[in-house]
């Protein structure tokens, strides 16, 4: 199956971006890239257990798409959720503690890294079934239609989920019900093992929003100045009422989809050949050097950012195991 | 030559309706297709049908008649070319209208004794008020499922929420249970308070993934963050005569799962209560209703502000000699049992859990001090049921208490037949809930 990226123009010459803003979404992507690596190090030491499936090579897509929200808007996801909570200025502590199953993390260490949440930074989870979290964003879009509010949900999935069922039936009723919700496929061009033409029918994932009315575009995920533009398009729209809209990024994961994938399913040129054209962060780093950003500066940033990430790792190993109590907490309110 | 028109049945549970409108007089010619009256059951008001051409020789029924069993005469079919009444002298003298065939509605209504500050109403009607309730007091509350808008409720116990709330409050649905499910989930982390009605029970086992691994866990998972204030509702258990896949009791497979709350009302009072206490509750409450109930009336405060709580079980009926333990429509036929058990000389509590998760041991065991004699009733299978539960938990903590081995009086363990008389068999009924008694006391 013939995939075309189509590369959306961008509205604003690159020059022309906010020096601070490209600076904030590079320390931004910067520092989920660090975090991954140090999640995988930690990984490989035991000191993270279970599953967990990092974010590397995909950065652009999630730091592009919050630098276009407002508070108050919902953020829903799968299981690689790493990144996304980053993204939503989650403590990267308490995201490396819940990954090392400790008191101190995001779900007192009884979620693990699938299963995190933050109430007030709008982050829902973290869903550990394969689009669940679909129908939910969904849910959440709803909510703030209801409320009367002028948020948005924004509900990611991967091109695995973008085959589940209830996607649809959650595209149908987001669209009869105009509810608020930008539905993000994240196409990293494989669910687990298989590649997205063995898996999916049909030229692109995101023609599937058509039969329900709902409208669509294919962005050049790597390109985070062509995710910003496309999320300012699509979440201006479901803000102004007029429905969902469905955004497919094509992006690419550099790492296996969990930490004991072998990668069979791919050959090693493939990865080194989009890290070295297209990888998302060294393509905003060459852009911050035309603008006149010095290379001292970046590496500063570089610097501050692998701190605050070892003192998370640190943080993440002696924050003590949770209470033997807390088994029985929080199965129920009441 | 005279054919007699028969009061239909317009649904697997229909026993009588009303015959609210004629829509021909004695003497008009129909054809067949022809609309000749209109039915109200518990459900909705249908348009009734010739099947046959012919004159209306005589209405049998009057309009406004409540209470008109299926299969009575309701008018007579006479040849075009006769006179009305003229052949069917020998006909109309029968005595039609017999006591038999026409009761006053509700059927249970003289048996009841009304409580004061209380109304007789059908469970359907408390449920029903219970919602309204709870809506004019939260405006976080509101309804989605299907057919429950502009239809009124597959089973009615919607009917009037779309005019008194609007499209706002009460949303119709597509079939689509895994994803309207997950949108109430969603909806209910997003801070409100989704009423999700199944139309039955056995569809939600389409939902079950968002029921299960999306409202019972996140709460856990996500360190108690992640609230889901949401009650799924609708009709459990056995209708009738609708084969397996629409009868069967989930009361188990809905205990089973931490994180969950699971209600199963037997009297309207119970429907009022606790329905009203799963809307204010926090958690996810599974809420199971029963199809054959909805019509049955009982008596139920007029309160507003009462509920039951959550988690409680009601004795329906004190005794001394054997604890018969039940929910939902069981209750009924628990209550039937015991008063047989007094001819034996068999003086039995009865035990409406009310509560599934988190079960009243604490009752139960009291009750089993006094008896020393267990019976378990519940539509469910047997295997791993809910009786199966509450016989270990017997065991485990009054064991030295039991004169007798628990018995367990379930549905059998087969997929639902379709034949009448299969069904019946299938299912619990009275007499098995006196034999098991009987069995426990050694009476037998």
């Amino acid at each position: 199956m013939k995939k075309n990226i189509a590369k959306k123009i961008l509205t604003e010459p690159k020059m022309n971006y906010d020096l601070n803003l490209l600076q904030e979404m590079y320390k931004k992507m910067l520092l989920i890239r660090r975090f991954e690596e140090k999640a995988g190090q930690l990984y490989g030491m035991g000191q993270i257990g279970g599953f967990c499936h990092l974010y590397i090579g995909q950065e652009a897509v999630v730091v592009g798409i919050q630098s276009a929200q407002i508070d108050g808007d919902s953020i829903v996801t799968s299981y690689r959720d790493h990144g996304h909570m980053l993204a939503c200025d989650m403590d990267p502590k308490g995201v490396m503690a819940e990954l090392t199953g400790r008191k101190d993390g995001y779900s007192k260490g009884k979620g693990g890294s699938m299963h995190m949440f933050s109430r007030e930074k709008g982050f829902f989870g973290g869903h550990g079934i394969v689009a669940a979290q679909v129908p939910i964003g969904a849910g959440l879009a709803f909510s703030h239609k209801y409320n009367g509010n002028k948020n948005v949900s924004i509900t990611y999935f991967g091109d695995g989920a973008a085959n589940q069922g209830q996607v649809y039936e959650s595209y149908n009723i987001a669209s009869l019900w105009k509810l608020p919700v930008v539905f993000v496929i994240e196409n990293n061009k494989y669910g687990m093992g298989t590649s997205v033409n063995r898996s999916s029918a049909g030229e692109n994932l995101s023609d599937r929003g058509k039969p329900y009315g709902i409208m669509s575009e294919i962005i050049d995920g790597m390109d985070i100045l062509a995710v910003r533009e496309a999320a300012v398009r699509a979440i201006e729209y479901c803000r102004s009422g007029q429905g969902p809209y469905i955004l497919e990024m094509k992006t690419y994961r550099y790492r296996g989809h969990s930490m004991s994938d072998p990668a069979k399913y791919r050959t090693r040129d493939e990865v080194d050949k989009i890290r070295k054209t297209s990888d998302p962060i060294e393509n905003i780093k060459s852009l911050l050097n035309k603008m006149g950003v010095e290379d001292k500066t970046l590496k500063d940033i570089d610097t501050d950012i692998k701190s605050v990430v070892a003192e998370a790792a640190k943080f993440a190993q002696v924050s003590p195991e949770p209470s033997e109590d807390e088994l029985f907490t929080n199965v129920t309110i009441n | 030559m005279t054919i007699e028109i028969l009061m239909p049945a317009l649904s697997p549970t229909m026993e009588e309706g009303t015959l609210s409108k004629w829509l021909v007089n004695e003497g008009d010619s129909i054809s067949s297709g022809d609309l000749i009256a209109e039915i109200e059951t518990d459900k909705a008001t249908m348009e009734v049908e010739a099947v046959d051409d012919g004159k209306i020789g005589q209405i049998l029924v009057t309009e406004g008649t409540e209470g008109v069993k299926v299969n009575t005469p309701i008018a007579l079919l006479i040849d075009s070319n006769e006179l009305p009444h003229a052949t069917i002298k020998n006909i109309a003298d029968k005595p039609y209208l017999e006591k038999e065939n026409v009761t006053s509605k509700p059927i249970n209504e003289k048996s009841i004794s009304i409580e004061a500050d209380s109304s007789l109403i059908t469970v359907r009607e408390a449920l029903r008020n219970a919602m309204a309730e709870e809506m004019r007091a939260d405006k976080s509350v509101f309804v989605m499922g299907e057919e429950v808008a502009e239809y009124q409720g597959a089973y009615k116990v919607t009917q009037g929420l779309l005019d008194e709330f609007g499209g706002k409050r009460v949303y119709d649905t597509p079939i689509t249970e895994h994803g309207f499910a997950g949108i109430g989930i969603g909806a209910a982390f997003g801070n409100l308070k989704p009423i999700v009605e199944f139309m039955t029970f056995n569809f939600a086992m389409q939902a079950m993934d968002q029921i299960i691994n999306s409202a019972a866990k996140t709460l856990y998972m996500s360190g108690g963050q992640m609230g889901c204030p949401i009650v799924f509702r609708g009709p459990n258990g056995a209708a009738s005569r609708v084969a397996a896949q629409h009868s069967q009791c989930y009361a188990s497979w809905y205990a089973h799962c931490p994180g969950l709350k699971v209600v199963s009302p037997w009297s309207s009072k119970d429907a009022k209560g606790l329905l009203k206490s799963a809307i204010r509750d926090p958690d996810p409450v599974i809420f199971l209703e029963n199809e054959v109930m909805y019509g049955q009336s009982f008596s139920c405060p007029d309160d507003d502000n009462f509920t039951l709580p959550i988690g409680r079980a009601n004795i329906e009926k004190e005794g001394n000699d054997v604890t018969i333990i039940a929910f939902s429509i069981m209750v009924g036929k628990s209550l039937e049992a015991a008063e047989i058990l007094k001819n034996k000389n068999i003086n039995a509590e009865v035990i409406n859990l009310r509560t599934l998760r988190p079960l009243d041991i604490d009752t139960i065991i009291e009750s089993v001090k006094k008896t020393n004699r267990v019976v378990t009733c519940e539509e469910g299978f047997p295997f791993s049921g809910i009786g199966a539960e509450i016989s270990a938990l017997i065991t485990e903590k009054a064991f030295d208490w039991l004169d007798a081995p628990v018995v367990r009086v379930t549905g059998k363990d087969v997929p639902m037949p379709y034949a009448a008389n299969l069904e019946k068999l299938a299912l619990p009924q009275v007499d098995d809930i006196v034999s098991a008694s009987a069995q426990v006391c050694y009476e037998d």
